[in-house]
């Protein structure tokens, strides 16, 4: 327990009012609801969920982008709300999920990249260029390619960008937001390559948001499970896969679909309704979906537990 | 079984590129064929060109395209109409761009029964409820009269398959059906897909760049690179003794829950595909294997591993060695 928290959230909830239509009233989309997560230093954190779970709304706020309704989130044991811009910049930078539209097209690379160090206000020129040489070639792209626009790259390419943006003010903390969905199979395991190697040279922390459970199997330390804005388990990413306790983690674990011909395809036994964060289930949210649903899950909102020390789901049967 | 499309020696070219370049395939009557590779491989494009649907700049050429016996390479476009969307229906990856936002999911659905077999709205209507209900769409009566935008991604795609089955057709060729989707929902549609051929007898060519999708829902695989299929074969036989080099590469990239330990890195191919121009020869992959040698200047041989597969390579290595 020695480590230090690179990152702490408390009850940290967002609530979007989404304006009704002529006839409509407004109405209230709870986007994340009450998440409380500890993540030490040099841990990554998979974040796993459908879409509309709220988890870019939680990396926003994280980011310091969205606002939190209401809780608060601690980086290094600095309140961020408390943090300016800069600094909030020098601790916790992001890294998006489309690199085709995170890169201004009329900026040359190494602009790109050095932007955040500019932004700073505190860097000499010489500085500024010689870090962004440094941190190129850290992630594998020439000197020769900075010059270029970012339209003259592929994707791996541009996502290798995105990454050295995200890292020449070296932060503590790297969120990183479905960073290899947009991109090839074979381009995916470069790119999750590097983030480990970077992970482990600059003792970095990251926060790592994708639908792809192998992906998050692979790179997580822990993995968190939202549905529809809640936290509903929580665990270390060996014993979440080995043993994933809240039905909602059993339907998503099922339905990834490995390379392993004769398995046929999973039932997964969700249903074809769709779950709207603007009209939440009573009781536990997931029980209109839920194949082990019992009476109470309809009425009763299920408390968290805590089987382990690591581990929380928020289930009745637990 | 018979061969519902057999495409033979297509190739493709957009001004000096070559796009694809020899693809031969087959797909059998209640079999799903899947075509598998990169972005920019070329297996979208090949797609459109089966069903004559290139960009204006786009050249065809190809010894066959045999569709249910007959070659519809010869096909003027007045003829391609009658089959497209008919006997040869479609799906595309992201259902939010395909379907028409302006019109109702009924009146784009009844129109392509009304366009080809000049029924009359209410019949076409019956057979658009009987199908969503087919396809696990809820309340279709009132889905007909709601807008795509009203209708979740998962629900889009079903609409899709549903107005593909319109007109009962015999080869279904869908693109990425389940790249823009949950994984949740993903297992849902490819369940459907599956279903439908076994019911109907569809044949499916299914184009994606998952390899998960492939093993489990394939029963023939077309490994396609830089715009040429350089390994093919029956999906066990495929996995289970894949020779081509970038079939390898690619299997080893995907990431299996269990397969690797924490901090052990992904294999994966560096480099990324070229872009083939007129005047190529060799074998497009040398650049980025790790087996090339001076032989892989000249263009691959085409070698018989085993029943119905066959490979594309100077190195052909057996399943045992690494």
């Amino acid at each position: 327990m020695s480590k230090t928290a690179a990152l702490t959230l408390k009850d940290l909830s967002c609530t979007f009012h989404v304006q009704g239509g002529l006839f409509q009233p407004a109405r209230h989309v709870r986007a994340v609801d009450r998440i409380s997560f500890t993540l030490e230093e040099g841990g990554v954190l998979g974040i796993v969920g459908e879409s509309g779970c709220g988890k870019t709304t939680l990396a926003r706020m994280i980011l310091g982008l969205q606002n939190p309704t209401s809780g608060e989130a601690f980086v290094h044991g600095q309140r961020l709300s408390e943090l300016d811009r800069r600094a909030r910049a020098r601790l916790i930078q992001p890294v998006f999920q489309d690199p085709f539209s995170s890169l201004n097209p009329k900026h040359r690379i190494k602009d790109i990249v050095a932007l955040p160090l500019r932004a700073q206000g505190r860097f000499e020129p010489q500085e500024i260029e010689r870090r962004t040489a440094a941190i190129l070639e850290r992630v594998g792209l020439s000197t020769e390619q900075g010059r270029r626009l970012p339209a003259e790259l592929s994707g791996g390419q541009r996502q290798r960008v995105a990454i050295a943006r995200a890292l020449i003010l070296e932060p503590r903390i790297v969120v990183c937001d479905e960073p290899t969905s947009a991109l090839d199979v074979s381009v995916q395991a470069q790119i999750l390559n590097l983030l480990g190697e970077l992970r482990r040279d600059l003792k970095l922390t990251y926060v790592f948001i994708s639908h792809n459970l192998a992906v998050v199997e692979h790179v997580a330390s822990e993995v968190m499970v939202m549905y529809l804005g809640r936290m509903v388990e929580r665990n270390t990413t060996a014993s979440l896969f080995k043993q994933p306790r809240h039905p909602y983690t059993q339907a998503l674990l099922a339905s990834v679909l490995t390379p392993e011909p004769g398995l046929g395809l999973p039932d997964v036994g969700l249903g074809d309704t769709m779950p709207d964060p603007s009209n939440i289930p009573s009781g536990c949210r997931f029980h209109p979906r839920c194949l082990k649903a019992q009476p109470q899950c309809a009425t009763i909102t299920p408390s968290p537990s805590t089987p382990s020390d690591r581990a929380m789901v928020e289930c009745h049967l637990f | 079984m018979s061969p519902i499309l057999e495409v033979k020696n297509l190739a493709v070219r957009f001004g000096p590129t070559l796009a694809v370049r020899n693809a031969s395939f087959t797909v059998q009557k209640g079999e799903t064929h899947c075509i598998v590779g990169e972005s920019g491989c070329g297996k979208s494009v090949t797609a459109l060109a089966i069903m004559n649907l290139l960009a204006r700049n786009g050249q065809r050429d190809a010894k066959a395209i045999q569709f249910s016996g007959q070659d519809i390479l010869a096909y003027s476009d007045r003829q391609m109409e009658d089959v497209r969307g008919n006997r040869m229906a479609m799906i595309f990856q992201e259902p939010m761009t395909s379907l028409n936002p302006s019109y109702t999911v009924g009146s784009q659905m009844t129109e392509v029964l009304r366009r080809h077999h000049n029924t009359t709205r209410d019949k076409a209507e019956q057979r658009a409820i009987a199908l969503m209900q087919r396809v696990g769409i809820t309340a279709p009566q009132m889905r007909l009269g709601q807008y795509p935008h009203q209708l979740s991604g998962g629900l889009r795609q079903r609409v899709m398959i549903a107005m593909a089955l319109m007109c009962d057709p015999e080869l279904l060729i869908a693109d990425e059906p389940t790249t823009a989707l949950d994984v949740t929902v993903q297992a849902q549609i490819l369940r459907l897909l599956a279903e439908l051929k076994q019911e109907l007898g569809l044949g499916i060519l299914l184009i994606t760049h998952d390899l998960g999708i492939v093993a489990r829902v394939a029963d023939h695989v077309s490994v396609m690179y830089a715009g040429e299929v350089i390994e093919s074969g029956r999906t066990a036989d495929l996995f289970a003794n894949p020779t081509h080099p970038y079939t390898r590469g690619l299997i080893d990239c995907v990431p299996v829950p269990g397969k690797i330990k924490p901090g052990e890195a992904l294999g994966s191919i560096p480099g990324t595909v070229p872009v083939i121009k007129d005047g190529f020869s060799g074998c497009a992959f040398r650049f980025r294997c790790a087996h090339a040698s001076e032989v892989c200047t000249q263009a691959a041989p085409r070698r018989e591993i085993g029943p119905d597969h066959v490979v594309h390579c100077h190195l052909p290595r057996q399943g045992a060695d690494q």
